[in-house]
């Protein structure tokens, strides 16, 4: 198989002091695609070794790391806002992925591009955080009948939502996978165990075991696997973080299989483990074997995961890396909706009728 | 060695495999493509640019194609690839060299941001710059040729000013001066030594044609150089040459309304441009004669 340098990078970061123009050729190139260059380079900014890059590719190092500090930022006003506008309805929404390593001061907030806010509100409570949110200047972006119907009835969160001036998107989310998945973690308690953020307290965040749980689960059941190594770093950096809390790895395999994400679980350390040498303790490893998949199962997961879990670039690849992607689509696919429902929205979607406009349906 | 001391058969050769690897400005860029008004493009307008060695770093990975679909065989496009992203839609015919101009211009803009970027000509002149910060279709870009191929002034940008937060200069990021439409004709008289590339007739900006940047600009690529006037240039049809004094704070609202990535910089890059606007001095400046422009400017450049 081809070269993955930013697993490499990740794994090993003081071996890039050797590395020649060519290699960091390779390298800028797959962690941008990869959505990991800001992290690389906050990572050797840590370590003390940035100045000994060489002047080339530091500034994309630099360049990037700028992006995401202004990214950051952004998260921040924007979060001022949202608490203006959802003040009224009482919700302290929970923040999701990016926004949340970022407000908690997390360890994946290093160098973590986002634009998009992910909350998660009581469903009960779903139509009037929408109504505040309108009120004060965020439009839906999904305007067709079908498209509203299939986030609306079937999807776990609302249409994302755009400010109509300053362009950003918020993710009203009221579980963490489709009511239609097969999975079913339960909402309810997600948002019992979810706790306030020290600085921002309006807003919190879930619990440790939940976070990682969450960030697994979105990693292998999504069908866009574009970001899917920067989600297993995601990962890689929280297990390190909240792993350095005994009694965390000690509820995790329970809380899982209480949540419905035992599987998930399993995927989860084994290839963050496999991949970026996370330190997961033995103990933890045996408990969740008992929730991996058969043998064959095993061994097709790895074979696509191992071509998904690397940098979505050329000089990655191999010939079985575009058949692994499509059929971790497929997969995604499947994992989210029951077979007849998926074939009428693929249908739907392939022909093109989810744009149909909203003229004749009054 | 440079480009033009490769010849065109190893230059198409590089290009259709492996890449030509070329300095412009501070960066390094690798083009492939299969296309020959690039192969023609770049032989002429990237004549004295370096050639860069193969297994060294490239700033950019870029690729001017055909899409593949079948449109290929009856109405052909382009598209510009940067490193197998496609950040535009595919465009009409055989606008390659256009596209590719275009497509570089964004690869800096977007990426390199230990530069404030904004969207303007700069030239140098006794080791000050002036900056013309416009919208496209200001008359920005031939006021600035105007200014680099008549007017004694070296070229810096026809279309990035790339400020350095560090020391306040522009750097230089020489490259082909694009000219639209009537532009063409008008530059072609002015500068009878200018060199023209292909003329292409079916962008969304209509007739686009290139001018090789000029000789000097090439030369000193290496060396920026601190602002000395901020100047909002506007081409009006029949209007007199007027040079207008302007507030410092409009002069600094231009800097942010034309830059590319304020937002990223923050408070740094508000103290970059405050930085930048005390230095200078500030002017609107509306034209339609390009002698008495060029006349203008001269005496503007001996004034202070």
């Amino acid at each position: 198989m081809a070269v993955d340098r930013v697993c490499e990078a990740l794994r090993r970061p003081q071996t890039l002091e050797a590395l020649s123009p060519s290699g960091w050729d390779v390298l800028v190139r797959q962690a941008r695609r990869s959505g990991l260059l800001a992290r690389i380079g906050c990572i050797l900014e840590a370590q003390g070794s940035i100045d000994a890059v060489p002047d080339a590719p530091r500034m994309h190092l630099r360049a990037a790391m700028l992006v995401a500090e202004a990214q950051h930022a952004e998260a921040l006003r924007e979060l001022a806002s949202i608490e203006t506008a959802l003040a009224p309805t009482g919700v302290q929404p929970v923040l999701l992925k990016g926004c949340a390593y970022v407000a908690a001061g997390l360890l994946p907030a290093m160098g973590r591009i986002f634009t998009d806010i992910d909350i998660l509100v009581p469903k009960h409570k779903l139509g009037e955080v929408e109504a505040a949110l309108m009120l004060n200047g965020w439009a839906t972006t999904h305007h067709s009948p079908y498209d509203q119907r299939y986030y609306r009835q079937w999807m776990h969160e609302l249409p994302p939502l755009r400010h109509i001036r300053r362009g950003t998107v918020i993710d009203v989310h009221h579980a963490i996978l489709p009511d239609t998945a097969r999975l079913k973690p339960s909402s309810a308690k997600l948002l019992a165990s979810a706790r306030p953020i020290a600085e921002l307290p309006r807003y919190a965040v879930l619990d440790s075991p939940d976070m990682v749980l969450h960030s697994m689960v979105h990693l292998f059941h999504n069908d866009d696997l574009s970001h899917s190594l920067r989600d297993l770093s995601d990962l890689d950096l929280l297990l390190r973080h909240q792993g350095r809390v005994p009694r965390f790895w000690a509820d995790l395999v329970a809380r899982a299989r209480e949540l419905d994400l035992a599987r998930p679980l399993y995927y989860g350390l084994r290839y963050t483990n496999l991949r970026l040498g996370t330190p997961v303790p033995a103990d933890t490893l045996r408990a969740s074997a008992a929730d991996a998949p058969g043998a064959l199962v095993g061994r097709l997961s790895d074979a696509l995961w191992s071509r998904a879990l690397r940098p979505q670039h050329q000089t990655a690849a191999d010939r079985w890396t575009p058949a692994a992607l499509f059929a971790l689509y497929v997969r995604a696919h499947w994992l989210r909706m029951p077979p007849v429902m998926l074939l009428r929205h693929l249908t739907v979607k392939a022909l093109g009728l989810h744009e149909a406009p909203a003229a004749a349906s009054t | 060695m440079i480009v033009s001391e490769l010849g065109a058969p190893a230059l198409a050769a590089r290009l259709r495999s492996g890449g030509l690897r070329v300095r412009t400005g501070p960066v390094v860029v690798n083009i492939e493509s299969p296309l020959a008004d690039v192969h023609a493009g770049l032989a002429l307008h990237y004549a004295q640019h370096t050639v860069e060695p193969a297994d060294g770093f490239a700033d950019f990975h870029v690729r001017v194609d055909r899409p593949r679909s079948l449109r290929r065989w009856i109405k052909p496009q382009v598209i510009f690839r940067h490193d197998g992203a496609e950040p535009f839609t595919p465009l009409a015919g055989n606008q390659g060299f256009a596209v590719l101009e275009w497509g570089l211009n964004w690869c800096v803009s977007t990426h390199c941001h230990q530069y404030l970027i904004v969207h303007a000509a700069v030239l140098e002149r006794g080791g000050r710059a002036l900056i013309l910060p416009a919208p496209s279709g200001s008359g920005k870009s031939t006021l600035c040729a105007a200014l680099a191929f008549g007017g004694g002034w070296r070229l810096l940008s026809d279309e990035l000013a790339l400020i350095d937060p560090a020391t306040g200069r522009v750097v230089a990021l020489p490259r082909p001066v694009s000219l639209k439409n009537d532009s063409i004709d008008l530059m072609r008289r002015f500068a009878p030594d200018a060199v023209f590339g292909a003329v292409v007739h079916e962008t969304s900006k209509g007739e686009v044609a290139h001018a090789r940047a000029p000789a000097e600009g090439l030369l000193r690529a290496d060396q920026p150089a601190l602002p000395a006037w901020v100047v909002l240039p506007r081409y009006l049809a029949g209007a007199p040459t007027q040079l207008a004094p302007l507030s410092r704070a409009r002069g600094f609202m231009a800097l942010v309304d034309n830059a590319f990535n304020y937002h990223v910089h923050g408070r740094s890059g508000f103290a970059t441009f405050a930085g930048l606007i005390d230095r200078c001095a500030c002017h609107e400046f509306s034209y339609s004669s390009l002698p008495e422009a060029v006349t203008l400017f001269d005496r503007l450049a001996r004034s202070a």
